[in-house]
């Protein structure tokens, strides 16, 4: 922190940056390495061999190829009729004199912010009831019931934003509610969509508990939960399990990089304002 | 901007009743369920069987409930004041734009991004007998400290804490960095012109104008740590002998394994009362950024 040379300051964190990404390198390096290798050398030793037969494994066998098209089509639809839904609450609350609609606000933020183990039992009877417990829709339903709260809340603080001048000239020359939401609102609200949709996608594509909640079938199982079952089958096969879960963190790290902007104002957001 | 506001068409009406109603379905029906089952037994087939306050009672002398609940409390303080402590720090050296900073700063918040069931992973194989962490005892000339980290019922929890904290930092270190941004640079510049220590300058200048984000902080890390389930679930399930044992593990174990499902309600009611305190406070904070905004 002090001087203006800053070598103190890179003597320090350099050293403390390469500790915190050391366990990822690690993990690449033996994702990469042959299971022969691991058993006869031990896992940390020096690398003696390259290959893909860790990833290979993983993604055949494993499965986790199948479980990243699961995911794919859980994420996809689950984020854009999160974002769908919420844009409509958001709009309405934001927009209009709708009573009480301060509560409506908190009381679907609240609902964001309960330990989802109140909810996990009663869920699957819901799931079952509905004809579609263990099927891929329950998911994508959970998932957006569960976030709408908090993406309402979000886009509602930005939808209040927008001047009101805007939306009353396009109601003058004849819109009605809907065109001002499709053609004025929601234009305006691209990046707080943007920051939000990346925000949701990682939550969406990380989660387990949900997914261990309402599916029983094992070819069902999106990516999370593919991996811990893919670490119970091969257990000391550290290449498969490090080449595994490398699979299953790619996709979000890649949001993470090509939204980095975007992904941190949606952490942001709703936090600290 | 109240009075901009229109009247309701009925159009604007179902943008609002459409999701409202997909979350009354999904969590606030399923939520009041949760309450209902509490005070029931059942196993899932037939009709619950109401029981009054026995689940409740039966968690009191429940050994491996109040060990999860001490865990739990241990959890919640040591995952959220070390992440914070650790967050916080980095938010402060991390601060003042500098070369390389943004590499640094991408760097610690990466693992963010990687879900707790990969973390787990990542962390498992860090831990294993022959992994990282024993390596670099060995290497330290600390062989005797080399333990079987997550089978040794001593070390488990702590082991998980460590890739939790790993994970939850950068998160923690984004919120300061923007608190951080919204405190006043010349008041920092003055105090040390007044020739303020930098400690001084922290705690007496920075510090108090970090209150927000504090509360922010300190909800979110509460409310994540009542939630924690699938590091925990990834890396030890609980074990060995529920040493590692959350609430949420536990309660999971009774209501999707032994199918208990009006005791796990039970625990599922626990977390949901000791969260509650801290759902409020986020919940007013947000009540008053909406006021002055």
């Amino acid at each position: 922190m002090r001087g203006k040379s800053g070598w103190g300051f890179h003597a320090v964190m350099a050293p403390l940056t390469l500790l915190w990404v050391a366990p990822m390198i690690f993990v690449v390096v033996v994702a990469f390495r042959s299971f022969d290798d691991i058993t006869l050398h031990g896992a940390s030793a020096f690398p003696r061999s390259f290959t893909f037969d860790g990833f290979s494994t993983a993604l055949g066998t494993g499965s986790m190829g199948r479980a990243m098209w699961i995911s794919a089509q859980v994420t996809v639809p689950a984020v854009i009729l999160s974002l769908l839904l919420s844009s409509f609450a958001a709009y309405a609350l934001s927009r209009y004199r709708i009573p009480g609609r301060r509560a409506i606000l908190l009381t679907m933020l609240a609902g964001n912010l309960l330990p989802p183990q109140i909810l996990l039992i009663p869920v699957s009877r819901v799931m079952e009831s509905l004809g579609i417990y263990d099927t891929l829709g329950a998911l994508v339903l959970i998932h957006v019931g569960f976030g709408l709260g908090f993406y309402t809340f979000v886009l509602h603080g930005f939808m209040r934003s927008i001047p009101a001048e805007l939306t009353e000239a396009a109601r003058i020359d004849g819109a009605g509610p809907v065109q001002i939401y499709a053609r004025i609102i929601m234009p305006l609200c691209r990046p707080s969509l943007a920051a939000l949709g990346a925000l949701a996608t990682t939550w969406i594509f990380n989660d387990l508990i949900w997914a261990i909640t309402v599916l029983r079938t094992e070819a069902k199982l999106p990516v999370t939960a593919a991996l811990l079952n893919l670490q119970g089958g091969y257990v000391s096969n550290w290449n498969v399990v490090a080449a595994a879960s490398i699979v299953a963190a790619v996709p979000t790290a890649i949001v993470f990089f090509a939204f980095q902007k975007h992904f941190v104002s949606g952490l942001l957001m709703g936090s600290t304002k | 901007m109240t009075t901009t506001l229109r009247r309701v068409p009925p159009v604007v009406w179902v943008f609002l009743a459409v999701p409202a109603a997909v979350e009354l379905g999904m969590v606030f029906w399923p939520a009041l369920n949760s309450f209902y089952l509490s005070f029931t037994q059942w196993n899932g087939l037939g009709a619950a069987k109401p029981v009054g306050l026995d689940n409740f009672r039966a968690l009191g002398s429940d050994e491996i409930f109040l060990g999860a609940l001490k865990n739990n409390v241990l959890w919640a303080v040591g995952f959220g004041g070390l992440s914070v402590l650790t967050g916080l720090a980095l938010a402060v050296a991390l601060n003042r734009p500098r070369r390389g900073v943004g590499l640094y700063r991408s760097a610690i918040y990466l693992p963010m991004v990687f879900s707790l069931a990969v973390t787990g992973l990542f962390w498992r194989v860090q831990y294993q007998p022959d992994g990282t962490i024993n390596t670099v005892l060995g290497g330290l000339g600390l062989g005797g400290w080399e333990k079987q980290w997550l089978a040794d019922p001593d070390t488990a929890l702590w082991a998980v804490l460590v890739a939790a904290v790993w994970r939850q930092a950068g998160y923690v270190m984004v919120l300061y960095l923007a608190g951080l941004k919204s405190t006043d640079p010349s008041l920092d510049d003055a105090s040390a012109v007044d020739g303020a220590s930098p400690w001084q300058r922290f705690r007496f200048v920075t510090w108090p104008q970090l209150r927000g984000v504090n509360t922010v902080v300190f909800a979110v890390t509460v409310i994540d740590s009542l939630r924690t389930f699938d590091i925990v679930w990834a890396m030890t399930q609980g074990g060995p002998y529920h040493s590692s044992e959350l609430l949420s593990t536990y309660m999971f174990q009774q209501g999707f394994t032994f199918l208990n499902l009006g005791y796990a309600s039970a625990i599922a009611v626990v977390i949901f009362a000791m969260a509650l305190v801290f759902i409020i406070t986020y919940l007013v904070r947000a009540t008053k950024n909406e006021v002055e905004a």
